[in-house]
């Protein structure tokens, strides 16, 4: 039982990520204004970011950046050995560069559509359009 | 990483997503969301993701906080949740 609640504490921080999901999604769910729904979704989309990013992440490491890599030796690189422990994972912070550059994209063309929708009904509350779908 | 520092940033942006889904209006969310991102932006530094954060501070947090204005001065500020 304490090793499970040590564990609980030790990962507090995918507990908060899950906890920033669930207020993108509940945003999403429950929120009524159109521009409510889009800044839930990029809660949502920067939580599970978070979550990657913080997969490459481990202690007592520096960024990836090789260090002496050009030290004016000419060609001495395979004198210095390169420790893979010594750097963080690069992978993940790669893929998640694409998924900020498709989550900008993804919200311009979500407010395009709002504002779209904006000038046939004039309003942005979900239930007041569906209402107004509803008479014609 | 300084976990001190970690838990104290990661509870600044539930709050400010937190404000964000909350406020009744919606140029206040706007700028919510700006500093939310400016404090993910934070966050990813600490973790050492540099390209990651830079790329965050300029798309996410500098250009969906100019689409997210621009979109509610186009249509309109009051929201009823």
């Amino acid at each position: 039982m304490s090793d499970l609640v040590s564990t609980i504490i030790a990962n507090y921080n995918y507990w908060i990520y899950i906890t920033l999901m669930m207020i993108g999604l509940y945003a999403m769910i429950a929120k009524n204004n159109l521009v409510k729904k889009i800044v839930g979704m990029n809660i949502f989309q920067t939580a599970i970011i978070l979550f990657y990013v913080s997969i490459g992440a481990k202690r007592g490491a520096t960024i990836p950046i090789l260090e002496h890599a050009h030290n004016g030796h000419g060609h001495g690189a395979a004198s210095h050995m390169v420790h893979a422990v010594d750097y963080i994972n690069p992978l993940p912070h790669v893929l998640m560069l694409t998924a900020i550059v498709v989550a900008v994209a993804t919200l311009g063309v979500a407010l395009a559509l709002a504002i779209r929708v904006y000038n046939r009904y004039n309003t942005l509350e979900e239930d007041e359009i569906l209402a107004q779908i509803r008479e014609k | 990483m300084i976990w001190q520092l970690d838990l104290a940033i990661l509870t600044l942006v539930v709050i400010a997503a937190i404000g964000a889904i909350t406020i009744k209006d919606l140029l206040g969310a706007a700028i919510l969301f700006g500093s939310y991102s400016f404090m993910m932006c934070l966050l990813w530094s600490i973790m050492g993701a540099v390209d990651v954060a830079f790329t965050e501070a300029s798309v996410g947090a500098g250009v969906s906080t100019v689409f997210f204005v621009a979109a509610v001065f186009r249509t309109s500020r009051r929201t009823k949740d």
